[in-house]
């Protein structure tokens, strides 16, 4: 028999990023909070401890502090007429478990959007015309504005202690040959810490990106450039890039974390509380359907608990959230065959590809285990829709960047093309290479399309017994004719710089997705905003069309894949939705839109 | 109100970047940052080691193997030297070597295409077991003798057949477990010295890796050689 606890104003199913924002928040509104976390407690002190820290084998290799995939994890098959296959083994994504969730071990790369993108459909119509988008994709509009969303992209740095160069504020330029990004989006106010130091590999990429014509810019990083105290008296100190920052808990309290610059203040709050090991099974709902009454939980002993609640909020990152809505019966299950239904619609991932320089030994010395996750130099001359896409032929930009973050040797010793993988021949390149190469990427907006989507997965269970997340997916011909414009843009940059050697690592046509190497944990849609319930999951405040006391944070809710990282996006969304809620919701519980 | 304090660490790093050195490489720390002294022929041994999971033949495997994989040449120490047999022996009592942080339910599709990532039903502690029988049975159907006593261009040949799938197993595809021995040769090579292998850092010497230094603060702008030898999470210094 499970246990009922005392109902609550709000539960809130993840503490991350999404989870941490949202409990701040309400707890600030007055609400009784509860957070369940399905994974342990985690926090600096000890996850993140000197010297303990700073092992490699233990923490990228063995991947200590991502999901753990032995009890849960997803399915996937390139399309319909395959059948699935567990993820067996963490690669291509490490998504976060425990306290901070992938907020404890992110990077730190912390943009906001390109104001095109949350009108990414109708911008190219408008431009390209209708034809212009290929059959199959399925872009829309976020239907939330840019100007809507900056107070809270400027709430967030503030909160997140985020280091940056600005280019215009309030319309007035103050970047220029100062490092800002000439096609960034006026801000309201500066970033709350300038811009960190370039490492070598940084500076040598914004110099060859000049020559050939581009416009460099310092990017935007969540790693300190100084000591910082946020709006919530939460204190950082100065990264000192220690290289062991991405699948890391920062030791030096340097990389914002929900740990780090939202927990210590809620620590405080007797209307808050955190519940660790509890992992949420479902959604709770009233008999009619209409209304959530709650989430049953298990607990770290076994037992079934349940919570509870006026509002329930899912912040258990992008393809959990989607899983919980479709266990719990919210919303309609998207259909590939006919593109009725939301729940799973518009799944979107990040399209990546990379290129090393090799420079010889008196060249350059790049020292790539200095770094941090955030820090690096980028161009953004080919993202969004800043040059003419109509010659190019294809939907999407991409930022390209050095983001030196500390490259280690299991995991990231690279050698030039051609080398051998063992022996002597290898032994002498990694020797001679290591410490004179860089890295650089083209991060890749990706698009989506009818028949990516997420589902149940009719075979395969997790440790309770409850169905896996299927993931339909695969890499489209606009993907590939991007990435290959791309790379070839981001290779004469490489080619600036005189290096020895240099080795590209894209896709090509044929190319199908990889689960066994890792791209990047920025996974997108499934429950997509929208303004309109026949075709998005959520409203523009992230609430649910059909449950409207249930609201769903985090990439989830983007109908398509940004160029930029989406973290700085989905902390926006979360205190545009949190506002919402607060000055609208509770007055009138309801929808928020009407459908 | 104020941040929670709950950490004993955390004042300390506030306001300041703190030059940090495990304390046992503070002893020794010569204020210079004199170059590490040349690995070469001649690096030390490495240290004993009796392992727990291999039986005897298997053992002679795996070190003629590694020292295959990574040789001790004229760039310093191999693998052999950096003890990484001790490494995956020390591994195999692991959480890894059972599997048990993987998903491991059935059903199974071990043809699964490579883009599908690992798929087998076979723990690493499984892989190493049939993969070593396996090639010591074709190491002897192809010379007549264990891999052990081969020499070193007949040892080099056979690991090629292994990874390229050439070579015939029983138990387990030959490419599977060349990929499982490459990467925890390489594990076993880079490591921090705590898990057993990396012994006297001469890894991380060999491509200069600085190891548990973690604090560049001065370094991040320089286009210039990084001095200083690695330490390790316990402190030693190379
Ligand atoms: C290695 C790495 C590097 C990254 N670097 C960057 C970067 O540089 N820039 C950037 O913008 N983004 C980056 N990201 C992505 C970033 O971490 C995410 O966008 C962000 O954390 C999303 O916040 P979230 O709240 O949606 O999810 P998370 O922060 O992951 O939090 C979700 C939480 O929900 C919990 N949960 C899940 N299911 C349940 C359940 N059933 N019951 C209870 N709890 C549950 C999880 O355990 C987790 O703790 C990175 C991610 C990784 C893994
Ligand atoms: S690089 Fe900087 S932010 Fe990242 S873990 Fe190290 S000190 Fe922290």
């Amino acid at each position: 028999m499970a246990k009922t606890m005392k109902k609550v104003d709000a539960v809130i199913v993840g503490f991350g990023w999404t989870g941490a924002i949202m409990a701040k928040e309400l707890t600030e509104a007055g609400l009784n909070v509860v957070a369940l976390e399905r994974g342990p407690m985690r926090d600096t002190y000890p996850d993140g401890s000197y010297p303990q820290t700073i092992d490699e084998l233990t923490y990228n290799i063995r991947k200590k502090l991502f999901m753990d995939v032995s009890r849960e994890t997803v399915t996937v098959r390139n399309t319909t007429a395959d059948g699935a296959l567990p993820m067996r083994q963490l690669a291509a994504f490490l998504p976060g478990t425990g306290v901070g969730g992938a907020g404890l071990h992110w990077s730190g790369v912390h943009f906001r959007v390109d104001p095109v993108e949350l009108r990414l459909r109708s911008h190219y119509e408008e431009r390209y015309g209708k034809k212009f988008i290929p059959e199959g994709m399925t872009i829309q509009d976020f239907g939330v504005s840019y100007e809507e969303l900056e107070p809270h992209f400027d709430f967030a740095e503030k909160v997140f202690g985020t280091s940056g160069t600005a280019w215009s504020i309030k319309g007035k330029v103050v970047g220029e040959g100062k490092g800002g990004n000439p096609f960034a989006a006026d801000r309201s106010d500066d970033f709350p810490l300038e811009a960190q130091k370039n490492s070598v590999s940084g500076t040598l990429f914004g110099k060859a990106a000049e020559a050939v014509g581009y416009h460099p810019y310092n990017m935007p990083s969540a790693n300190t450039s100084g000591p910082y105290t946020n709006p919530y008296g939460c204190q950082m100190g100065p990264c000192n890039f220690c290289g062991f920052c991405s699948g890391y808990a920062c030791y030096m309290y340097s990389k914002a974390s929900p740990n780090v610059n939202v927990l210590p203040a809620l620590r405080q709050e007797p209307k808050f509380e955190l519940r660790a090991n509890a992992h949420v099974l479902k959604v709770n709902l009233a008999s009619d359907g209409k209304r959530a009454t709650g989430v049953t939980y298990v607990d770290a002993q076994g037992q079934e608990v349940v919570q509870p609640a006026e509002l329930v909020i899912l912040g258990a990152f992008q393809f959990n959230n989607v899983r919980l809505l479709l266990l719990s019966g919210i919303g309609k299950p998207y259909d590939p065959v006919s593109g009725k239904g939301t729940v799973g619609k518009n799944f979107a991932y990040q399209n990546l590809a990379t290129i090393k320089a090799f420079f010889g030994k008196d060249q350059h010395h790049t020292n790539p285990f200095i770094g941090a996750g955030g820090n690096g130099v980028a161009i953004d001359d080919f993202n969004g829709d800043n040059f003419d896409h109509g010659p190019a032929g294809f939907v999407g930009g991409s930022p390209m960047w050095v983001n030196q973050a500390g490259t280690k040797p299991i995991s990231g010793l690279a050698v030039p093309p051609g080398t051998p993988a063992w022996g002597s021949a290898w032994k002498a390149a990694a020797a001679d290479y290591y410490t004179h190469h860089l890295s650089m990427d083209m991060h890749g907006a990706h698009q989506s399309y009818r028949d990516n989507y997420l589902d149940l997965d009719p075979n395969y269970k997790d440790a309770f017994g409850m169905p896996l997340l299927r993931m339909t997916f695969d890499w489209k011909e606009n993907d590939i004719k991007m990435s290959r414009f791309m790379v070839d843009k981001m290779r004469k940059i490489a080619e600036a710089m005189n290096p020895k050697a240099i080795g590209v690592y894209a896709k090509d046509f044929g190319s199908h997705f990889d689960l066994s190497s890792y791209q990047t944990t920025h996974l997108n849609g499934g429950a997509i905003m929208g303004t309109d319930p026949s075709t998005s999951a959520i409203n523009r405040y992230l609430q649910s069309w059909d449950v409207p006391n249930v609201f769903v944070l985090g990439a989830s809710a983007f109908p398509q894949g940004l160029g930029y990282n989406p973290t700085g996006l989905v902390a926006a969304l979360a205190y545009w939705s949190a506002k919402a809620i607060r000055e609208q919701y509770l007055k009138h519980p309801g929808a928020l839109v009407q459908a | 109100m104020s941040p929670d304090d709950t950490s004993p660490a955390r004042r300390d790093f506030l306001r300041k970047s703190l030059t940090l050195i495990p304390a046992a490489a503070l002893a020794g720390q010569a204020a210079s940052g004199a170059a590490a002294a040349a690995p070469g022929h001649g690096a030390a041994a490495a240290r004993d080691y009796q392992p727990t999971f291999f039986t005897p033949e298997e053992w002679a495997f795996l070190r003629a193997g590694v020292a295959r994989l990574i040789p001790a040449d004229e760039r310093g120490p191999g693998a052999l030297e950096a003890g990484v047999p001790e490494y995956i022996d020390r591994q195999m009592a692991t959480p890894y070597a059972s599997g048990s942080q993987w998903y491991m339910h059935g059903p199974f599709n071990p043809d699964a295409p490579k883009t599908m990532g690992y798929q087998l039903r076979l723990a690493p502690r499984e892989i190493y077991r049939l993969g070593i029988r396996d090639a010591e049975a074709w190491s002897r159907k192809q010379h007549g003798k264990p891999f052990a006593t081969l020499d070193a261009a007949t040892q080099d040949a056979l690991l090629a057949q292994f990874e390229q799938g050439e070579a015939q197993f029983e138990g387990v595809p030959s490419k599977v477990f060349f990929a499982l021995l490459l990467g925890n040769t390489r594990e076993g090579f880079f490591c921090d010295p705590v898990h057993g292998g990396n012994q006297g850092m001469v890894g991380w010497t060999l491509i200069g890796f600085p190891g548990a230094r973690a604090d560049f603060m001065d370094w991040v702008e320089r286009d210039e050689r990084y001095p200083f030898p690695p330490v390790s999470i316990r402190g030693e210094r190379a």
